[in-house]
This record gives structure tokens, sequence and C-alpha cells, in this order.
């Protein structure tokens, strides 16, 4: 694997290897020693042109847990700031013998286009652009499913006939996109739930299903629900009237969390505003994989950087 | 000058027949007789058309002379078979006073590849404020008649209304860009599948339309010319269909993009294909070819938008929307009109040089090869084929969507003033051009 853009892009070999390979890491971290020495010598650049502490130490976490050299390189207080182009900086970091980026960008298609235009020879792994696609969190999403229903078994398995519910802002979401295709490519079937205003225009080449009735759609009691969470300036653009509305119609709150089976995983990938898409009773629950996501995905970049910093399935 | 001779050229209406060019004009079409001191041209299977007019050129100059000038564009314009561009407003300064649409007229005549026709601005600054002194630019030496905010929708419906209204006095006619604001803030593709799954902003075909029948109700009511600039949607000749049917005065161009490229060109996201309206789908680029056909759509002009490196080598969002076409425009209604039946070569002539000449009330442009005329011509061959390259741009900017596509037909001979601009495919310096055009002046 040269580079990781999308889910989208993904055979299913392709993304059960890559679980698989998540597997033999998240066996790595129960060790006393969590540091493996794969990467030594590697440099990886984690250049994010927009915030976001979480993602960027988790990969930071991986990286090092395979012992690469990782450099921060944050948009904010660098160059990138006084308006220097994109090209320039791959061209800077491709000069310093970047052997990894790992870009995440408000531009849908920065990570394409800094993997395509030959300003630098490093794999490229796209940690989030624009409202395009965020493959890692999709991966480390379906990972956590995957060992939730499978636990011990779970290696070589798909999501075969898992019903996926995600609620929340589709149309500006790229986890619900990256979620989209891989659920699709791993087997299992997918129900979008949103505002009308909240959905892409035309969806009927998505393999999913559109609802804009949440309460229907968790009546079907499906295997997980995923909250997505909702920007309240949203508002301002007339998405939604405001923000006691959206959380009466689509957040997750006590009366619909008490109405899902017990064996329904509650899943967001955060950070949450609680009391808005979710309660605190449903985001605290035994049934809630919100810090178990945060754990596999470190796990999951791992393995991503694995295979494309080392060359393995090609 | 001595006198040209071209023989066998077949002319648009598929007959054939030798042209020769003195003093300026056409001075005899048929079969003429060799003549001593005469320059002959072989033009057997070539196709002798109009020069080409282009409503809608960009040329940069004054203010962004990085991306090009006059010169430089409309050596790309005689390259592409063009003998007169209308220059869009949108420089800096502005052209939205007398004194900038003069010098730009002067400067391509000084340059003498092609009439350059200044269009003015609507608008004070392209703000859509208060009216530009559209009285003073008709009044001028430039003679403007075509007034655009282009690059802006005029959306003020009531500035729009008063534009249209006090354009009559001059017969001017307002060409508009529809846009509605607010429906594509951000915009940066087609709205539709393929928007969605790119997670590009969608600009939605309604934004356009919407305008363009508001516009079309608004030229009715107050009995005004109205133009509309690079049509881009089905829905869009829907309206203007039923406004020609309704009587009334509308006109509409498209893009040679438009007639020949899709939206799926977005995927790899190479701003090389970010234009503005963006590419559509391919049942659009069906509903503008047969538009074209029909006469619903009555202009094919070239919205050549030179743009640098810079603006194009960057992430989709940050990257400015536009792309060349003046060198490509021929060939391209060649592979996307002609060669599909749309169009015979006396609709090319019609769409690419008679019509926009008569829409921007351009004199001297346009006309049939006939004695008399003044000698405005290009020379096609259409049986070539080439994979369009670097080579084949002749502007400053190479920011075109057709680099490595191979196109059919080439221009192999430009006269512009009765002199050549292109000979056997190759443009001819700027020092001789600039001296016969000093010449012609006197």
């Amino acid at each position: 694997m040269r580079h990781l853009l999308s889910t989208k892009a993904l055979t299913r070999d392709e993304a059960i290897g890559l679980l698989d390979i998540a597997e033999d890491m998240a066996a790595v971290q129960e060790r006393e020693v969590k540091k493996l020495p794969t990467l030594r010598g590697k440099t990886v650049v984690n250049l994010f042109f927009e915030d976001s502490t979480r993602t960027r130490i988790s990969f930071e976490a991986a990286a090092k847990r395979l012992s690469a050299d990782v450099i921060n390189f944050s948009a904010k207080g660098s160059s990138v700031s006084k308006g220097e182009s994109l090209k320039d900086t791959a061209q800077t970091l491709q000069a310093m013998g970047a052997d990894g980026v790992v870009i995440r960008h408000p531009a849908s298609g920065a990570p394409h286009l800094l993997a395509t235009s030959g300003w630098i020879d490093a794999g490229v792994v796209n940690a989030g652009d624009g409202t395009h696609e965020h493959p890692t969190q999709a991966l480390l999403d379906a990972f956590t499913m995957r060992r939730r229903i499978h636990g011990a078994a779970a290696r070589g398995k798909g999501l075969d006939g898992i019903r996926v519910v995600i609620v929340g802002d589709i149309l500006h979401s790229r986890v619900a996109r990256s979620n989209v295709w891989l659920l699709e490519t791993l087997g299992a079937e997918t129900t979008l739930v949103a505002p009308p205003t909240l959905v892409p225009v035309d969806t009927a080449g998505w393999p999913a299903q559109i609802s804009h009735d949440l309460d229907a759609s968790l009546a079907e009691h499906p295997d997980v629900v995923m909250m997505l969470r909702i920007q309240a300036e949203r508002m301002h653009g007339a998405f939604f009237p405001d923000s006691r509305e959206y959380s009466r119609l689509w957040g997750l709150d006590d009366g619909r969390f008490a109405q899902l089976p017990a064996t329904t995983m509650v899943m967001h990938p955060g950070p949450m505003n609680r009391g808005l898409e979710i309660a605190a009773a449903a985001a605290d629950s035994p049934q809630s994989t919100v810090r178990e996501q945060v754990a596999n995905g470190v796990s999951v970049r791992m393995a991503a950087l694995y295979l494309l910093l080392s060359g393995g399935l090609d | 000058m001595a006198a040209t001779i071209i023989r066998g050229a077949t002319l648009p209406d598929g007959t054939r027949a030798d042209l020769k060019l003195e003093g300026g004009l056409i001075a005899e079409v048929g079969s003429i007789a060799g003549a001593s001191g005469a320059e002959t041209i072989d033009a057997d299977g070539l196709i002798a058309l109009p020069g080409l007019v282009d409503l809608h050129t960009h040329l940069r100059e004054p203010g962004y002379e990085a991306s090009e000038t006059i010169l430089t564009g409309t050596q790309a314009a005689a390259a592409g078979g063009y003998t007169a561009v209308f220059a869009m407003a949108n420089t800096y300064p502005v052209a939205d006073t007398a004194g900038v649409v003069e010098q730009e007229a002067r400067i391509g005549r000084a340059a003498g590849y092609a009439t350059v026709q200044p269009i003015g601005a609507v608008t004070v600054g392209l703000k859509g404020e208060r009216l530009a002194e559209i009285g003073a630019m008709a009044a001028s030496q430039a003679n403007v008649r075509v007034f655009s905010d282009d690059g802006f929708c005029v959306f003020d419906p009531l500035l729009m209304r008063r534009a249209l209204e006090y354009v009559k006095a001059f017969d001017g006619v307002v060409a508009q860009h529809a846009q509605e604001p607010r429906l594509t803030q951000g915009a940066q593709m087609n709205e539709g599948a393929l928007s969605g799954e790119l997670g590009l902003a969608g600009w939605p075909a309604v934004a356009e339309e919407s305008i363009i029948a508001r516009d079309v109700l608004l030229a009715e009511h107050v009995g005004s010319r109205l133009h509309i600039c690079h049509l881009s949607t089905a829905g869009s000749v829907e309206v203007v269909r039923w406004a020609k049917a309704r009587g009334i005065a509308v006109t509409a161009e498209v893009t040679p993009h438009h007639l020949l490229l899709t939206e799926d060109l977005i995927a790899g996201y190479d701003a090389r294909f970010k234009v503005n309206p963006p590419l559509r789908t391919a049942e659009d680029v069906q509903a503008l070819r047969e538009a074209v056909a029909d006469g619903t759509i009555d202009i094919v002009a070239t919205d050549h938008a030179p743009h640098p490196l810079e603006a194009k080598e960057v992430e989709w969002d940050a990257a400015a929307n536009g792309m060349v076409g003046l060198e490509s425009a021929l060939s391209v209604v060649q592979a996307a009109l002609v060669e599909p039946g749309h169009l015979d070569w006396a609709g090319v002539a019609r769409v690419m040089s008679a019509t926009p000449a008569r829409i921007g009330r351009l004199a001297g442009q346009g006309a049939d090869l006939v004695a008399g005329v003044p000698a405005e011509l290009t020379l096609v061959d259409p049986a070539a084929s080439r994979e369009f390259g670097l080579g084949d741009l002749r502007g400053r900017s190479v920011n075109s969507p057709y680099l490595g596509r191979t196109l059919p037909g080439a221009v192999v001979h430009t006269f512009h003033q009765g002199y050549a601009t292109v000979r056997d495919g190759a443009l001819r310096p700027a020092d001789e051009i600039a001296a016969l055009a000093a010449g012609s002046e006197r």
C-alpha cells in the first residue's frame, strides 16, 4: 500500500488485512514494553492544517510505538500561516527526508493532491480532508465493531450483516463518508439519519439508506448506533432552527437510549457534545465504545503506518 | 501591400472558390486568374471561415499582466482563428470608465493581431452597487455596446432592471453572469452525486436557472436586450427556449468546455478543471449541444480565463476558476458539434463569427466571405488531428483542460485587416504584425 487516502479505494482484502495487522498491534499494546522497532530510522511528519489534538496525538503515539521519528508540523505558527503554498511545504518536507506524511487539511482532496503531485515521495495518510474522507477513523470504527462482535476470533472477518445507524451532519462529515464506503466493503448495512438539510442532495449512489426519522431507525434495533458531532454553528446556515430542536429530533437522549437493546453499541468519533447529540447516560454506558475507539485508533494507525512505510500488503 | 490569392478554399456552404485579398478587403471571390505579384496560398482541403469573434475573453490587461496581456491574448486569439475578441471588464482598474476601455482598444490596435473590443462594467468596480458610466463608455472611441460584470452576477434585481433599461439608449446589451450568490456561497463544483462523494461544496443548477428566469422576465418587462454568458445547464436551456418562444430579446452563449467536458474529470482534484460555472453532467452537455443545433443557444464564446501556474497548483478550494480556451475553441467545437452532426461549417461560421459580431454590434467582423467585405478570415484544416500540447498554447498562461487530449482540426492561416497573423500554422512575429497594423491604420 503506497498511500491511504480514502476508504472508497480499499478492497475487502486490503481492509481486512489492515484490521488484522491492527489486531497484532493491539496485542503489542497489552505488553509491558509497547514499542516495536519496525520503523526505526523512518521519519513521519504530522502535517496539520487544522487543529485536531486528538487525531494528532493518536498518530504521534502510533508512529512512536513503531520507533519512527515524529515531526509535528502545525500550520498555525508556521510559514503556512504566512501564505506558503502546499507545494512549498511539501517540497520542504521532501528536502528534510520525510518517509511518511500524515495530513489533516480543511480542503477536500488536499491529501490526494499531495500524493499525486510529484512534489514529495513520501507515503501519504489522509487524517481528514475537508468534508471528503477520514479513512483511519472509519477503520478504527470498523475495528471496534469487529472486536466487540467477534472478540478474540475477529481476525479475517468482515462485518457481514451488521446493521449500522449513523446519525447527524452527514453533509459535512468526512467520518460518515469514510464509514459508508468501508461498511459496504465489509458487508454491513448502513442507514444514515439526519435532517434533510444535512444530507447531500443526491445520495442515490451511496450504499446506504437515508432516513429522517431517528425513532423509526432505532426501533429496528440496529447493532450499532454511531452519533456524529453536530456543530452548533450550523444553525446559522439555516440547517436547523436551534440546538434544542436538533437534540429533540436527532439526539440520542435518555429516552431513546433506554429503548435500545443492551447489545447495541453506541459509538461516537469524539469530541462529544454531551446533552446535544448524545446524553451522558448513553455516552457513559457499558454499550458506549467511545474510549475503546480512542485506544483502537492507535492500533489502527500503527497498522496503516506499518503498511505504508514497510511496504506490506502490495 | 501585395494582393494575396487563396486558391481552392472550401467556403462554409461547401462550395469551392478562390479568394483575392487586396487593400484590406476581400476583393474578389470565385475563379480568379493568376495575377503577377500576388502571393498565392494553396487552400486545397481547407475551409475558409469568416474570422472568429469571441464575445467573452479575459485579456487581464491592465492589472494582471502575469496571466495575460492584450498582446499575448490576441496572439492566442489569432492562433485559434479569431480576428476579434471582446475583452471582459474585470481588469485592474476595472473597465468602468471611458479611459480604461479606450486604452484597451488602443493597445489592441497597436498590437495588430485582432480587433480588441472592450466590454464595459455594468456597475462601478463590479461591486453591484451603482451603475458605471455606461453612456461615457458607449460614446468613447472604444464604442462600447456590451456591458457585463462577468465574474459576478448583477444580483440586485432593481439594479439589473435599471441596467437593462439604461443600455437601451445606446443600443447596448447587458451580458449577465447568471449566478445566485447566496445559493453558491463557497461553491466548488456542480452540485450532485459527485460533489457529495468528493466532499466539495455544490454549485446547484438552480442558482443559474433562477437568475436567467428572473432576467428574461425583466428584459421582457422593460423591452431590453439581454445576453446570457456561459450557459451551463439543461434547465437553463429550457428557460431560454421558453423566453425565445415568447419573443423576449435574449441571446445565449455556451463555452467550448461546457460542450465537451463533464464533471467526472474533477474526481482527481486537478484544478485545471475548476471553472465557473462548473463542469456539469453528460446530460447537460447533450442538452447544450442540441440547444446550439436548434438555435436556442446563439453563440459559442470561450470565456478564455488565463491564470498563472501558482493559482492552479494548489488544493481545489484555493484554486482559481477558469481555463484558457482561445487556441482550442474551434477544435473543441469541431469535436463537440460538427463531428456528431449538430452543426455544419456554415453553422460554425454563424455561432462563432456572424452572431457574436451582431450581438456585440461590432462592424467589420463576422461578414460572409463575399467581395467587398473586410478581409477577416481564417483557413482551417478539418482533417488534421493532434494531441493538444503546450506548443499549441500561444497566450501567457497554460491552464488548458485539453493538454494531452487528441483534438481534431487545426487553424492553418488567419487574416486580420488583410494581412496574415498566422501563416502555415505559425504565428507571425509581433514586430511584423505591429508594423502591418500601423500601415493599415494609415
